[in-house]
């Protein structure tokens, strides 16, 4: 099993600046916008956006919560290992809001399509927007594409991209590894 | 670890810690999914429940029907008293003509000890058991502990007492397998002649005087006095019963710390509780009936993982 360093943390950093550029582009100062990171992995770049704008750029009163798709998943009991779910963390209506859902890796587009009917449970948001620190191209099952990415990675299905955040792996960055 | 260690569930002494530990964990998050705006998830769009009620039931039967509906499964429900079992029709029969028409899980309640797991070794379903006779009722059960794990943080430790009727009640059998499973320890109060003679053998210990009983314990599970199940006298008269074994306001006022009251209902009011004991905030009755919705999806949805098509 090989592994390849896709980013490092400066080069994630730098992705982040611009990702954060582009959500205020599009959502001021972000009033009637919502930030939903997906439970487990998206919850880190999403908390990680949320505190980057509110300390780089000054957006106040951001709201930012987390969503777990277990129970909407299509793929219950069709997996080999049992599915474990994690907390949802929404304590605000997303009723009207402009919603931007927060992935690290998109790849099938199946965990997109849970969420996009797990956050009907919470409201009828005025729109849904999709944003991706890696969007794996080539490899949809659905018709779902990012409105905005970090960085396009044309990997093969065999293999896996792998995101790793300080607060888990003490260390930034994206690796491809060979299966 | 993820995964339950049992294929039906019958009872609480065929489970294990990690078991409940896995149920209270899967309920925390069905906890807060029925709090939510739009309480269902879709889960279980692919699967059908019968619930078999052989005996009369209306809370847990409700409290299955619901769990069973927010996790977006089919269900079909059947009461004994308008079946063709008043023909005389056998319960493999019944339940293999009711799985006929694909029917993946069986929540069965039956006035008959076993009845559960004689149905799980002859039908080719899952099976929960809502109740078998005096045996086991084990969501009760692991509702009750949820409920004392959610009011105290920790079940481990705690001292229960369980008061009543001992010898005809399905909830104590099956909540004195929990509560030792989670490392509580257990007592029972009642009259003697409602408490089974060798129930020290089940580790717990038996405690006849109430206000002892009480002084001794974090957490009281009042049973009810079940007047159906009674063929002879137990005890000369409900007036006697509620002066010895009946919990009202003064006794737990005057113990000098606040006890927590459980009661798996129906409550006879003023009979083992007094009304304003039953309502009172030391009381956590209703919070028992909204839990259990909670721990019977995660119940359902654990074994449902486990069918494979």
């Amino acid at each position: 099993m090989s592994k390849k360093t896709l980013l490092n943390s400066k080069d994630i950093e730098i992705i982040l600046h611009r990702l954060a550029c582009q959500l205020i582009e599009n959502h001021n100062d972000f009033s009637d916008t919502v930030l939903i990171g997906l439970q487990p992995r998206g919850s880190y770049l999403s908390e990680r956006l949320a505190q980057l704008l509110a300390k780089d750029y000054a957006i106040k009163d951001l709201k930012s919560g987390v969503l777990d798709i277990t129970f909407f998943r299509d793929d219950f009991r069709r997996r080999d290992a049992p599915l474990a779910a994690t907390s949802t963390e929404i304590d605000f209506l997303i009723e009207d809001k402009k919603v931007i859902i927060i992935d690290d890796v998109l790849y099938s587009g199946r965990s997109v399509r849970a969420a996009l009917t797990a956050l009907q449970s919470y409201g009828r948001p005025k729109n849904i927007e999709l944003l991706v620190l890696i969007d794996r191209r080539f490899s949809r099952h659905l018709p779902i594409q990012p409105n905005y990415r970090g960085r396009q990675v044309d990997a093969i299905n065999k293999e896996k991209v792998l995101v790793t955040w300080k607060e888990t792996h003490k260390k930034d960055a994206v690796y491809i590894e060979q299966r | 670890m993820d995964q339950l260690s049992v294929e039906h569930l019958l009872g609480i002494k065929y489970l294990n810690a990690n078991d409940i530990d896995l149920i209270f964990k899967t309920a925390d998050h069905f906890k807060e999914v029925i709090n939510r705006p739009i309480k269902k998830v879709p889960s279980l769009r692919d699967i059908t429940i019968a619930n078999l009620f052989f005996e009369n039931s209306t809370r847990t039967k409700l409290s299955f029907e619901l769990a069973e509906k927010r996790l977006s499964a089919d269900v079909i429900n059947f009461s004994a008293g308008q079946s063709s079992v008043k023909k005389g029709e056998t319960l493999i029969d019944t339940v293999n003509n009711i799985l006929s028409m694909k029917v993946d899980i069986v929540v069965m309640r039956h006035g008959n000890v076993g009845a559960g797991v004689f149905l799980s070794k002859h039908v080719n379903a899952k099976i929960i058991n809502a109740g078998d006779g005096t045996h086991e009722h084990p969501t009760q059960a692991l509702l009750d502990s949820y409920s004392i794990r959610e009011k105290l943080g920790t079940v481990k430790g705690k001292k229960i007492v369980i008061i009543g009727d001992i010898l005809h009640s399905r909830v104590a059998l099956s909540n004195i397998f929990a509560l030792q499973l989670q490392g509580a320890e257990v007592k029972v109060c009642g009259p003697t002649t409602l408490i089974p003679k060798y129930i020290s053998s089940l580790g717990v210990t038996v405690e006849t005087n109430l206000q002892k009983a009480l002084e001794w314990c974090d957490v009281a599970n009042v049973l009810r006095v079940q007047h159906e199940r009674m063929d002879i006298n137990y005890f000369p008269s409900t007036r006697e019963y509620t002066q010895l074994f009946g919990i009202n306001k003064e006794i737990l006022d005057n113990l000098g710390k606040k006890i927590v009251i459980m009661h798996p209902g129906p409550i006879n009011r003023g009979v083992e509780i007094t009304s304003d004991v039953a309502d009172s905030d030391q009381s956590i009755i209703l919070n028992q009936v909204e839990n259990g919705v909670a721990v019977r999806m995660a119940v359902i949805y654990l074994l449902a993982q486990q069918i494979k098509r």
